[in-house]
């Protein structure tokens, strides 16, 4: 099916439709268009929770409930959140969304029976000072089967009434007329190892390297610190690996049969075993020079590498931390460029 | 906050003279001996250029060197906050310390010197520079050029009827102070350039380092490193005379356990085709076998043209190399185009264009200085310093005729006062008919002198004396010899981790490998590596080029990210770890070793 007015393929979409498709969504879609290797999905575009909020509040109000309470009636938002979430969760779909979802997830799912997917919320408010905000969204690994899928997708939607999310909005006092998600439903990556990795470095800022944190079996374990990965420092340009620290990774999440992810122990031969090899961290550096040239800015980014060696990129967003901070130029040029030795030769450095 | 160790290192005074060897000691001029008043100050042993002990002939180096690094450093281009640099010596080692200008008036007054005086020199860098290159060339032929050493037993006839009136053993006398002269005037060449070379190189340096806190210093070393300079040269002559040798169907007369007498004879009988290859060997030779097997220090650190052993040993890897398909000529223009591409793709990662613009003075400046930095040692303690040697040895031969002492090379366990003192009373007794006086002087000075240089090779040296300053902030100290506080600090704290199996130097050359350690005091000892073996010496030294063929990484006690050591690693693309203070001491011969040239740590693995 092509994309629509509810479904956005991520070839389709991009950065630019952040207010339809929200910052996950437009990051994987312009990932996808720059042939970075993102797994592939779609995105359940704003338009189909308008939708279905709309049919909700067709037979009773949820908007105007909620822009009734303040921000410290913590019993009044906890009764709330529940009452939302269980519309949100129980009620029908629509049944044109509901039928787009469920074509998409089919053709997603392709040959292969219920494939693995993830499901996250992809919030159009998702930057550096909503930070607190978007952390409060959800994501479900290891969905399995279309009527599971919706069930996330909607509990993606619920959690927009969580009594984090009503408390923040209403102390913020935003209003909730502008308050949507989009959804992104992907196929999950049988990680082998994965991790996330920064184009600059962490501890002093630098461009010029990528540091590389990665663990046993899906990323999940590194993002969540249950983990202390192994630690990469690449040089950006030459690929000289100036740092190898090896820990001992001593769990790692694996898919549960069941869907999810559960945690085991990691054999003990892999424990301190370095989880990427040269070529593998050479292979995630091109891909991490090739991510920032596309955004012409520092990224954090989460990657994946399957039982195939296939790498594949799983989120991608701009470095905060240092980007935002000011720094005095090094050096300005000066009229005489001769200037410059009295650095060397002028004293105390 | 300055974090100053309490414990220092030993005092001056605290060191002795090794039993048995007072009177060697007491050779080496007054002014090179340490006093009390010394302990005030801080030394460190130069083992990057004095390696093993110092015959005391060889103490010239030294002299010449230090005489002409202070003059251009504290007189001619009036370096803002350093002057020249001290030294001394006790049992062969050699000690140096920077005299630091601290008071800041004076260093204002001494700057504005400097800018009337060292940026006259890079504004006029390459007409400068052409310049040097022609006064140097004129002393290599000047050198060239001395008069070979006759005492006849009369004069010739026509010296008598041209009415020269004066005799033979006063050109001995001329010759040998020119000689000396010589010397002396070729380290100030030497130095004319240097400091400014390296402090244009330290500034790039310095903003990269500000700009990319975590740059390998072997990243912004290959920004700036030339591509044809002098000092690849002789190795690239090799290269040439291995394809030579295929291209001619000769390469069969090259196997290894041959010398290169044999070598030659057999060519010699091939006749056409080995003849010609002998005339191209011919052609390398001259200028670019004038490089020594070590740094310039040492008389018995022989030049390729003298002893031809090195370079043939190195033929037959070549010519194997060569067969295997592998290019041997340096991809020059590959190599400029990566420059290129580093220095653009650094560049592009910069934060602004002001801190671009400021770049591009940087590197501007840093390539235009480069081309003296890695040039001017194969004129200066290659080519000269071969030329200077090798006359000395002509006065060693005179003497040893004369029966001052057994063997020619014994001339270098004379000083250069002694050798002159010698010289007149050579002088004197040709001329009034009586025996030298110096026949039963010398041997037993020479021979108690050689016996307590093998003797004071076996003593460990300590890395520093005295108090630890708070900063070093010579440019010369820290580009040259690798001395940072806190490489001090660590050579403080190095005996008091006796378990870590793990030795941190700079990161000179990356890579990782991993191979059985060679501790290989001496350059004798070179033919002992095998292929595949880890280097592990005082000072890697470039000049050894050839072994770097077979060893699979190198490690030395002493030496910073510029040193020679790492420019030729680098070249073989060998991991290094260089200015570790104390690898030969701690890495047992045979040992297996992992070197990590990335990150500047040698792993002791057994």
């Amino acid at each position: 099916m092509p994309s629509s007015q509810f479904i956005g393929w991520f070839a389709d979409v991009g950065l630019a439709d952040r207010p339809t498709v929200g910052g996950k969504g437009g990051s994987l879609g312009e990932l996808t268009r720059a042939h970075i290797p993102v797994p592939p999905g779609f995105v359940v575009r704003t338009a189909a929770f308008e939708r279905f909020l709309s049919a909700l509040e067709n037979e009773e109000p949820i908007r105007p409930k909620v822009e009734a309470v303040s921000s410290n009636e913590l019993e009044k938002i906890t009764a709330l959140s529940e009452y939302l979430r269980g519309r949100l969760e129980g009620e029908p779909l629509p049944d044109d969304v509901n039928q787009e979802i469920l074509a998409a997830h089919a053709e997603l799912s392709g040959a292969d029976s219920n494939p693995p997917l993830a499901v996250r919320s992809s919030a159009t408010t998702e930057d550096a000072t909503d930070a607190s905000f978007a952390g409060l969204q959800d994501t479900y690994l290891w969905t399995i089967g279309a009527e599971a899928t919706l069930q996330r997708v909607r509990s993606c939607w619920a959690s927009l009434y969580s009594v984090p999310s009503i408390a923040y909005r209403r102390k913020q006092g935003l209003p909730e007329s502008g308050v949507a998600m989009a959804v992104v439903v992907q196929r999950m990556v049988n990680a082998h190892k994965a991790g996330v990795m920064f184009t600059r470095s962490p501890l002093t800022g630098d461009r010029s390297v990528i540091t590389i944190e990665g663990a046993w079996g899906l990323g999940s374990a590194v993002v969540s610190g249950d983990v202390t990965p192994d630690r990469f420092v690449i040089a950006k340009i030459t690929g000289e690996i100036s740092v190898r620290e090896i820990s001992d990774k001593h769990i790692q999440h694996l898919p549960a049969p069941s869907g999810g992810v559960r945690e085991v122990e990691t054999p003990e031969q892999l424990r301190k075993v370095p989880c990427l090899s040269d070529l593998e961290i050479a292979a995630l550096r091109d891909i991490a020079r090739k991510v920032e040239r596309h955004y012409g800015r520092p990224q954090d980014i989460e990657w994946a590498i399957d039982h195939t060696g296939q790498i594949h990129l799983l989120q991608s967003r701009p470095e905060t931390v240092w980007s935002s901070k000011d720094r005095a130029p090094v050096a300005k040029p000066t009229e005489n460029p001769l200037q410059h030795v009295m650095k060397i030769f002028g004293g105390r450095r | 906050m300055t974090n100053v160790n309490p414990k220092g290192f030993p005092l001056p005074s605290s060191l002795k003279v090794v039993a048995g060897t007072e009177g060697a000691q007491a050779a080496y001029p007054y002014y090179m001996q340490f006093t009390k008043e010394d302990d005030q100050r801080f030394w460190f042993y130069n083992s990057m250029h004095f390696p093993e002990p110092m015959c005391v002939f060889d103490m010239v180096t030294a002299e010449a060197a230090y005489c002409a690094l202070g003059s251009a450093n504290t007189r001619i281009h009036c370096l803002p906050t350093t002057l020249g640099i001290d030294y001394r010596i006790i049992n062969g080692r050699v000690y140096i310390g920077g005299n630091a200008v601290t008071d800041p008036a004076e260093i204002a007054r001494r700057t504005k010197e400097f800018q009337r005086r060292a940026f006259y020199y890079y504004e006029n860098w390459e007409r400068l520079f052409a310049q040097w290159k022609d006064k140097m060339m004129a002393l290599i032929r000047y050198a060239q050029a001395l008069p070979k050493l006759e005492l006849p037993e009369f004069e010739p006839l026509e010296h008598v009827h041209a009415g020269r009136g004066v005799a033979s053993n006063h050109y001995i006398l001329e010759t040998y102070q020119r000689t000396i002269e010589g010397f002396f005037r070729m380290y100030h060449h030497h130095f004319e350039f240097l400091l400014l070379g390296y402090g244009a190189y330290l500034t790039f340096f310095d903003f990269c380092k500000k700009a990319f806190p975590e740059i390998s210093d072997q990243t912004v070393a290959r920004m700036v490193a030339g591509i044809e300079a002098e000092i690849f040269r002789p190795d690239d002559e090799l290269r040439r005379l291995a394809k030579c040798a295929i291209d001619l169907g000769v390469e069969g007369q090259f196997r290894e356990g041959l010398s290169p007498s044999e070598v030659i004879q057999s060519l010699e009988q091939l006749g056409e085709p080995g003849m010609t290859w002998l005339k191209e060997l011919a052609v390398s030779r001259d200028p670019w076998f004038n490089i020594n097997v070590g740094d310039g220090f040492y008389h018995y650190h022989r030049s390729w043209n003298d002893d031809l052993s090195m370079p043939f040993a190195a033929l037959p890897g070549y010519i194997a190399n060569a067969k295997k398909g592998e290019r041997l000529e340096r991809q020059t223009d590959k190599l400029m185009a990566e420059r290129k591409q580093l220095i653009a793709d650094y560049r592009e990662l910069l934060e602004t264009d002001e801190e671009r613009a400021a770049y591009d003075q940087m590197i501007t400046l840093a390539h235009r200085v480069f081309p003296y930095v890695e040039g001017h040692k194969f004129y200066c303690e290659h080519w000269y310093t071969n030329l200077f040697f090798n006359k000395i040895r002509e006065f060693g031969a005179l003497l040893s005729q004369h029966g001052f002492f057994p063997d020619t090379e014994d001339v270098f366990h004379l000083s250069h006062y002694e050798l002159e003192a010698a010289i007149v009373d050579l002088m004197t007794s040709w001329s009034n008919g009586s025996p030298p006086r110096g026949v039963s002087r010398w041997p037993a000075i020479v021979k108690e002198r050689k016996a307590a240089i093998s003797e004071w090779a076996k003593h460990t040296t300590v890395p520093a004396l005295g108090p630890v300053p708070d900063i070093i902030d010579d440019p010369a100290i820290v580009m040259l010899w690798g001395i940072t506080r806190e490489n001090l600090d660590t050579w403080l704290t190095a005996g008091e981790q006796p378990d870590s199996n793990e030795i941190k130097g700079f990161a000179a050359s990356r890579g990782v490998a991993e191979g059985v350690a060679r501790v290989v005091k001496s350059v004798e000892e070179i033919d002992r590596l095998s292929h595949g073996d880890i280097l592990v010496c005082q000072v890697t030294n470039p000049t050894w080029a050839p072994v770097f063929q077979k060893i699979a990484a190198a490690v030395s006690d002493i030496g910073g990210s510029m040193s020679h050591a790492a420019i030729v690693a680098r070249e073989y693309g060998l991991p290094a770890v260089v200015g570790t203070g104390t690898a030969t001491q701690k890495i047992k011969d045979g040992q297996r070793i992992r070197v990590d040239g990335g990150r500047g740590v040698v792993t002791l693995l057994s």
